[in-house]
């Protein structure tokens, strides 16, 4: 590393500390103030839109049409909940139910099946596997989106548009996650591990329960977190196929919020805060996890 | 081989068992052994077939099926049509000022958010990839963003670029821009709602995609950069010239990605519009999206036949344009070729 560069002791302090300087790469400088200052303004931008949803959330009307803007929050926060889940038509206090067993129950479905498949892809023989899993990597390019239209009458025919399950069947198993399992299976759980269990008489499934499974915990946490994020935040297909019923998903009961001629968005903003409160404690609590899990997927891709 | 706990069971045993149950033993054995070649044979299939089911039934088949009701009269407000309708739906839609128009939005706004934000998460990824304090909480803290959903940031954006009490115009007031009587109208005309809906893209994913670059960053060889600073290259120079190159193949990804996602933009400017149930993008369409009017097209006006024959549209566009990016950015970026 740097230490190759850096000159014996004896060496002139001038020298050592330019060389020091010079040859380091930027991983291993020390930041100076003025990254810092920079990154502060960067989180500054980041967090402000969020951190002023919080603040109209809790603010009466006139908030709205103050110059220079309200900067700090107001104390009506509960006066303008009450009033987003006392309305009738927009169903907020179900529609926080309903996309948390949405998210849930995708998230678990996930975890589960994409293990499954990436173990059977990373570590058992069978004929076909090469092939089937570029079929799986080429799955991951297609734009969604493409098929919606047809997606929508395929749910009709089902008799599952207007209900949960059009919005959670789609979603139990994805390429994505198929793929994370298997490049993380490959590398974390040893081939001979796997093969003295089965000397041992195990079943797939039980090598799966008892050998994959702890071993890829990490793998688990990044997966769950980075589904539930992106199924609890969803709204184009949802607001297909959910929007007008009585079951919404709280994404889409905020955007009913925000419909009509009269927009109060002191309403619309305390029920996006509340929305987003679950994935603030997520970050939280799972930051590390999530970063990480991105990191590595940049890494591999 | 390993023929598991079913092979201690020696042959000879069959003829001269010292219990009675020999029968049944035997049984068992076959049936351990049979369950076992399953197993081995079978259950890796069985293991794979979620996904490939499931894939088949939601993705696959809507793809193929998109297709034929593209050539359809798919309407749900009038099932009398004839059943097909052949070419006209792709006719209508080169004559088609509406979809025009929506490309020119789509791509005006793409170019005003994957081109900024790309450069920006190339500096705050620079920013960084320095030996920080905390530097796991500055990383969680960038993806504020990313975590916060397109719904609730897009509303605090839709106020944020108010006419009148917008703090952006307030904001830019101070800088003696637009100023208190002639204040910018952001949802009057195409290039300032632009601006407002490619601000909302950029602070949303310019986080995420910082993280993955500095994800490449630290994957460097450091040697590169004594050879650089040999050279006397600074910081500034070093970024561009050693690290951007360096991490060439993540660039061209992120671009391939965000062009796949900026072409198929839906929710912030269906959310930006005061009355968004229209699924217009402004008095005149101003900042219509394609991905917003195959919506309107399909479940406003009830025309899914139509709204395939969009969507096969959308879905060609992207694929030449992130072929062009893809070409484009491996040629730009330099480095290895």
């Amino acid at each position: 590393m740097t230490a190759v560069t850096v000159p014996p002791p004896a060496a002139a302090p001038v020298r050592r500390r330019r060389a020091a300087l010079l040859g380091r790469a930027p991983q291993d400088t020390p930041a100076g103030i003025g990254t810092y200052l920079l990154l502060a303004v960067t989180m500054l931008f980041a967090a402000f839109p969020l951190y002023w949803m919080f603040v109209i959330a809790t603010s009466t009307d006139e908030a709205l049409a103050k110059l220079p803007p309200a900067v700090l929050p107001g104390d009506r926060f509960l006066v303008n909940l009450r009033e987003v889940f006392s309305l009738q038509d927009v169903y907020f206090a179900a529609s926080l139910v309903n996309s948390a067993i949405v998210s849930i129950v995708v998230t678990a479905s996930v975890l589960f099946f994409c293990s499954l498949a990436g173990f059977a892809f990373a570590k058992l023989r069978f004929r076909g596997s090469n092939a089937l899993m570029v079929f799986v990597v080429l799955t991951l390019t297609v734009p969604n989106q493409l098929g919606i239209v047809a997606l929508y009458i395929v749910m009709g025919k089902l008799g599952w548009n207007g209900t949960l399950l059009a919005v959670i069947a789609p979603g139990l198993v994805t390429a994505f996650g198929v793929f994370y399992m298997r490049q993380f299976i490959v590398n974390s759980v040893p081939d001979e591990l796997v093969e003295s269990a089965r000397m041992d008489g195990a079943s797939t499934m039980r090598v799966y329960a008892n050998i994959v499974l702890p071993a890829i915990r990490p793998a688990l946490a990044v997966l769950g977190l980075l589904t539930f994020v992106a199924t609890w935040n969803d709204f184009q297909w949802p607001l297909i196929t959910l929007s007008g019923t009585d079951y919404p998903t709280s994404m889409v009961a905020i955007s009913d919020l925000a419909s009509g001629n009269y927009v109060i968005y002191r309403r619309v903003l305390a029920g996006a805060f509340v929305a987003t409160i679950p994935l603030l404690v997520m970050l939280f609590i799972g930051g590390r996890q999530i970063v990480r899990g991105i990191m590595e997927g940049a890494v591999k891709a | 081989m390993s023929t598991t706990r079913a092979a201690p069971a020696p042959p000879g045993r069959r003829s001269a068992s010292p219990r009675g149950g020999s029968g049944a033993d035997e049984r068992r054995v076959t049936w351990r052994n049979r369950l076992y070649r399953f197993d081995v044979r079978y259950m890796p299939y069985l293991m794979i077939a979620p996904f490939f089911l499931l894939f088949i039934v939601f993705g696959l088949f809507p793809l193929l099926f998109n297709g034929v009701v593209s050539l359809r009269n798919y309407r749900l407000d009038d099932p009398t049509l004839p059943y097909w309708a052949g070419g006209a739906n792709f006719t209508r839609l080169f004559g088609d000022e509406d979809f025009w128009n929506a490309l020119y939005n789509t791509f005006g706004i793409f170019l005003l958010s994957s081109v900024p934000q790309l450069l920006l998460a190339l500096v705050v990824a620079a920013l960084l990839n320095r030996r920080l304090r905390a530097q796991t909480w500055w990383r969680v803290g960038m993806l504020l963003p990313y975590i916060t959903p397109i719904v609730a940031s897009t509303m605090v954006f839709s106020v944020f670029f108010s006419r009148d009490f917008g703090m952006a115009n307030w904001g830019l007031g101070l800088f003696g821009i637009g100023g208190g009587d002639t204040p910018i109208d952001w949802r009057a005309d195409k290039l300032h709602s632009w601006i407002a809906v490619a601000t909302m893209v950029n602070w949303k994913w310019i986080g995420y995609n910082a993280l993955l670059y500095l994800a490449a960053m630290q994957s460097i060889p450091r040697d590169v950069y004594e050879a650089a600073a040999i050279d006397g290259a600074g910081p500034w120079r070093q970024l561009w010239r050693i690290t951007v190159p360096m991490i060439q193949p993540i660039v061209v990804f992120t671009v391939v990605l965000s062009t796949i996602g900026g072409l198929q933009l839906f929710t912030e400017p269906m959310l930006f519009d005061l009355n968004a149930q229209n699924a217009r993008g402004g008095p005149n369409g101003e900042w219509q999206t394609i991905a917003q009017l195959i919506y309107k097209v399909g479940w406003k006006d009830l025309n899914l036949g139509y709204a395939a024959a969009m969507s096969w549209a959308l879905f060609l566009i992207i694929l030449i344009v992130a072929g062009i990016n893809f070409l484009l950015t491996n040629r730009l970026s330099g480095g290895r070729k």
